[in-house]
């Protein structure tokens, strides 16, 4: 009703242009042979020059994965994949020798950056244009990170992976693999074995992160895995607010990202984390783009500490996501915010989990969901209160859109409460664009494009307002190019 | 326990060629061709196990390493007790074991409309059946249904004609006599013609302390403009098992509306599994479960929304006490070009004990824009203001928390819109309270 026929045509002419992203940098990379093996996870590793323990690690990790399954409960439907005809690894040359400060990063990098909108500059700061701290990991290795100075004075670390496997390996040591553990799920121990390089952030006790931390990936190489791993910890009574993009060029093939992020909350911390997802999303028809398959997931270990994931998801051709938390610790708060946007071909199955195993915990859950075109767009996410659980607390509203009536829109929560005393309540709804709201938005001039940005946008604020500013302008104009054509 | 080579799967596969020529119908090409593809399917799916994603919360390991005995062939029953379950005077049949009572039975129904046991309707009129049986149940990928198809003996056939219409209910009483350790499969159909009418009670019930598995399968045909009424008590004895499942067809502007209270049984499992295949069908599934001690009950929904312009509301309400344990699980599919479909669901469970427990699984599939589908979930404790409040006012805890279930309780049972069912699944309600109340 809503929606004529010819949007499918609408999509299809618009889904082209509008991923702006989708350029390829011709620069010179160092790869691995294409497959996985045991030497690969070497190869990798040796690469990295990590420690011995490590490469166990992996190597345990690798053969865990050898006998696990893919998953198949999720409902995204995708060609097998072939775990042989991929690289696992891939850098810009330059990287070889090490860049030893910004200056000397390959200034093509450095235009790719800028292109994306991400200048790594640390001028700019100056001007008062942009407060924070960026990790660029390109494919496989992290390039470049900014302000690592200023950072350092206040006791912060931030940078690549494995800038800190090498420096604080007693940190890496202690808290890898303690959130998600390499046997987690297939996903997780794929990249367990083979993750490349990522972002880690260390919040001393007492440390209010003096900027946000971003992290931007980008995908480059073609037939490539990207496999990031990163580690936040907040000490007791730190916080930090961390940001996180994501880029990668149009192509016809699927590529495979599948990361790991682990986050570590002691006593009275914070940690803010924000994602936009702009994976290239394959074109009108479903060819190409990313299978986004990630595990992230909070362990708020300490009292009153506070995890809170914030996540804006419109690219990747299949998004497998769900940022959880473990409410360990007493009064412990977990949230999660979250819009997926789903046009074309796109699937997206992404939901959370609150665990809450302390007293008093607490946990809020608002995930909206758009679908458009032939898109088909789930929430799952599941709620558990333990039997220690007492008086804990959860909230939930899961609203979809829809958007065209050849698309889907679901929900799957679980709900498990095995303590009386704790209370959980959830809330969904499933409801397409008002005639009403689009007629009136028109009567006043704005066309229909504008009008249905404008409602989503409604529709979504409870969920952008949660986003740091700079990101909130980026995520609001994204979710409008996102459904752009999807009204006839 | 589980892998002992006599569990319950290996004793029906071993029973089964013994007992085919002794099942109703067993003259019948396409019924017993019926019987051993299910049977076939039991061999391969067994019980479903919890990895199941649709059995995720009930497990079924006990009822699979059981001793039950599986159905007798002999055709003998046992007579009915006296004192079960009367709401009315209208037409009714009793069922001993699964096996029917003629003589505590009074089946007499008005022209247009027959009441009958499945034995009898399958000698009698095996045409009608033919077609239908086992078509709404998806028996071939479920290993209780496909137990169910492959045994299945008696239950009751219900068929009325178009136009037809049955004002007073009718009654069926399943009961569980003392002959412990017994299993039934009991397969039950209602067929509304056009523009028919008809309010049913099924009573579930059971000899105290008879340990038995009762898994009644009931298929709904509701053609079009016709009305049906399904009430169900589940009050079988506290050692039973009892799985039953309901599959209805809905045609168009038909109106069914399902109320399942359950009590009883040690562990239970009510699914119900409704197609809309017309427009402007009405579908009202609303229960409520009342468990203690280590009582398990599950109630599992589908509503799937074939055509557009179909209207569902359901209700379904849970108190658990003590170690007991409770299950919803909801789901509306909306398909692609079911516009307009307007889908409603509320789920709430109360805790009474720390130790109870409650999971809630609702969902929404949605393939069509033009929708309106919601479900809301809730589980938690008694409020503790209105608890106060009433204290405040010189009022003892025990009676404030028995008012405040029954306040809980009380919107769902007024869903039901037949007065002496309402009153006396309301009395049922009242008295687990105070039994509560009681023992507590």
């Amino acid at each position: 009703m809503a929606v004529s026929a010819d949007t499918v045509q609408q999509v299809a002419s618009l889904a082209e242009q509008k991923y702006k992203y989708g350029f390829f940098t011709d620069i010179d990379h160092v790869q691995a042979p294409k497959g996985l093996s045991e030497d690969i996870v070497r190869f990798i590793s040796a690469k990295k020059g990590e420690p011995e323990w490590l490469l166990e690690w992996r190597l345990r990790a690798y053969r865990h994965w050898l006998e696990m399954k893919e998953p198949d409960w999720a409902r995204v439907d995708f060609p097998k994949i072939d775990y042989q005809d991929l690289y696992y690894y891939s850098a810009p040359k330059s990287k070889d020798d090490g860049p030893k400060s910004l200056d000397e990063v390959d200034p093509e990098l450095l235009k790719t950056y800028e292109k994306l909108g991400i200048p790594l500059s640390e001028q700019e700061v100056l001007a008062g244009v942009r407060n924070v701290a960026i990790d660029a990991v390109f494919d496989s290795v992290s390039v470049a990170t900014t302000f690592k100075a200023r950072l350092e004075k206040e006791g912060v670390i931030f940078g690549s992976f494995s800038d800190a496997v090498k420096n604080h390996p007693e940190l890496v040591r202690k808290y890898l693999g303690s959130v998600v553990p390499p046997t987690d799920n297939y996903f997780a121990a794929l990249n367990s074995a083979v993750f490349s390089d990522g972002s880690f952030a260390y919040i001393p006790k007492g440390v209010r992160c003096p900027m946000e931390l971003s992290t931007y990936f980008r995908i480059n190489a073609a037939q490539t895995g990207q496999f990031e791993r990163t580690l936040i910890i907040a000490e007791e009574g730190a916080y930090v607010s961390y940001l996180e993009g994501c880029t990668a060029p149009m192509r016809d093939e699927n590529q495979l990202h599948a990361a790991v992020v682990e986050l570590v909350a002691l006593d009275d911390a914070e940690i803010k984390y924000s994602t936009v997802q702009n994976w290239y999303p394959g074109d009108a028809d479903g060819v190409g783009g990313i299978y986004n398959f990630v595990t992230k997931r909070g362990a708020c270990r300490g009292r009153n500490s506070k995890i809170s994931w914030t996540q804006v998801e419109t690219g990747s051709a299949i998004t497998w996501k769900y940022p959880s938390c473990i409410l360990q610790g007493d009064n412990s708060v977990g949230e999660f915010y979250s819009i997926a946007i789903t046009n074309n071909m796109q699937q997206a199955d992404t939901g959370t989990k609150m665990i809450h195993l302390g007293r008093n915990t607490r946990s809020r859950i608002i995930s909206k969901g758009i679908s458009a075109g032939r898109a088909q767009n789930t929430y799952r996410g599941l709620v558990r209160m333990g039997p220690k659980a007492e008086k804990a607390r959860n909230h939930t509203v899961c609203d979809s859109l829809l958007i065209g009536d050849r698309c889907g829109a679901h929900t799957v929560p679980y709900i498990e409460s095995q303590n009386a005393s704790a209370r959980v309540e959830h809330e969904a709804t499933t409801s397409k664009v008002s005639e009403d709201q689009l007629f009136y938005c028109r009567q006043r001039g704005i066309d229909e494009e504008d009008a249905l940005s404008l409602i989503v946008n409604g529709f979504c604020k409870e969920v952008l307002q949660q986003l740091p500013m700079e990101f909130a302008v980026e995520a609001q104009k994204l979710v409008g190019i996102s459904l752009e054509g999807s009204v006839g | 326990m589980t892998n002992r080579p006599e569990g319950l799967r290996a004793r029906y596969l071993a029973a089964f060629p013994k007992t085919l020529d002794a099942l109703p119908g067993a003259e019948l090409g396409w019924l017993r061709s019926l019987r051993e593809s299910a049977l076939a399917r039991f061999a391969d799916l067994d019980l479903p196990e919890p990895r199941v994603e649709d059995w995720k919360y009930t497990n079924l390991r006990p009822l699979k390493a059981s001793d039950l005995a599986v159905p007798a062939n002999d055709s003998a029953s046992a007579d009915a007790p006296s004192g079960l379950p009367r709401f009315g005077d209208g037409a009714r049949l009793v069922f001993v074991n699964g096996r029917l009572d003629a003589a505590a039975s009074s089946p007499a129904l008005p022209a247009g409309a027959r009441l009958l046991s499945l034995g009898a309707a399958l000698a009698e009129t095996p045409d009608l059946l033919e077609s239908d049986l086992g078509r709404l149940v998806p028996w071939q990928g479920e290993g209780v249904l496909a137990l169910n198809t492959a045994f299945m003996r008696d239950g009751y056939v219900l068929a009325i004609d178009p136009g037809v219409e049955i004002e007073t209910p009718i009654e069926i009483v399943f009961h569980g006599g003392a002959a412990s350790h017994a299993a039934w499969h009991v397969r039950n159909v209602i067929r509304l013609g056009e523009g028919a009418r008809a309010t049913v009670i099924e009573s579930h019930v059971g000899a105290p302390d008879a340990a038995y598995f009762s898994n009644p399968v009931t298929e709904i045909f509701a053609g079009p403009s016709s009305a049906l009424r399904h009430y169900r008590i589940q009050d079988e004895s506290i050692k039973a098992q009892h799985l039953a499942h309901v599959a209805a067809e809905l045609a168009e502007k038909a109106d069914m509306e399902s109320f399942v209270l359950t009590l009883g049984a040690a562990l239970s499992r009510n699914e119900i599994r409704v197609a809309i295949e017309g427009h402007h069908v009405e579908c009202k599934l609303n229960g409520i479960y009342l468990q203690r001690g280590t009582q398990h009950s599950d109630n599992t929904t589908v509503i799937d929304h074939k055509v557009g312009d179909g209207r569902a509301d359901e209700v379904y309400k849970g108190v658990l006490d003590d170690r007991a344990s409770g299950v919803f699980q909801g789901r509306f599919i909306v398909r692609e070009d079911a516009q307009k479909t307007d889908a409603n669901q509320q789920s709430r469970a109360i805790l009474l004990s720390p130790k109870a427990r409650a999971d809630a699984k609702p969902e929404l599939e949605i393939f069509a824009d033009d929708v309106k589908c919601s479900h809301g979930a809730t589980i938690g404790e008694l409020d503790e203001e209105p608890l106060f409040y009433l204290r405040a006012r010189g009022i003892d805890t025990d009676t404030a928390r028995a008012l405040l279930v029954e306040a809980f309780l009380r919107d769902a049972i007024e869903k039901i819109t037949c007065e002496p069912v309402r009153e006396a699944f309301g009395k049922r309600v009242e008295d687990w309270i105070r039994a509560e109340k009681e023992g507590s």
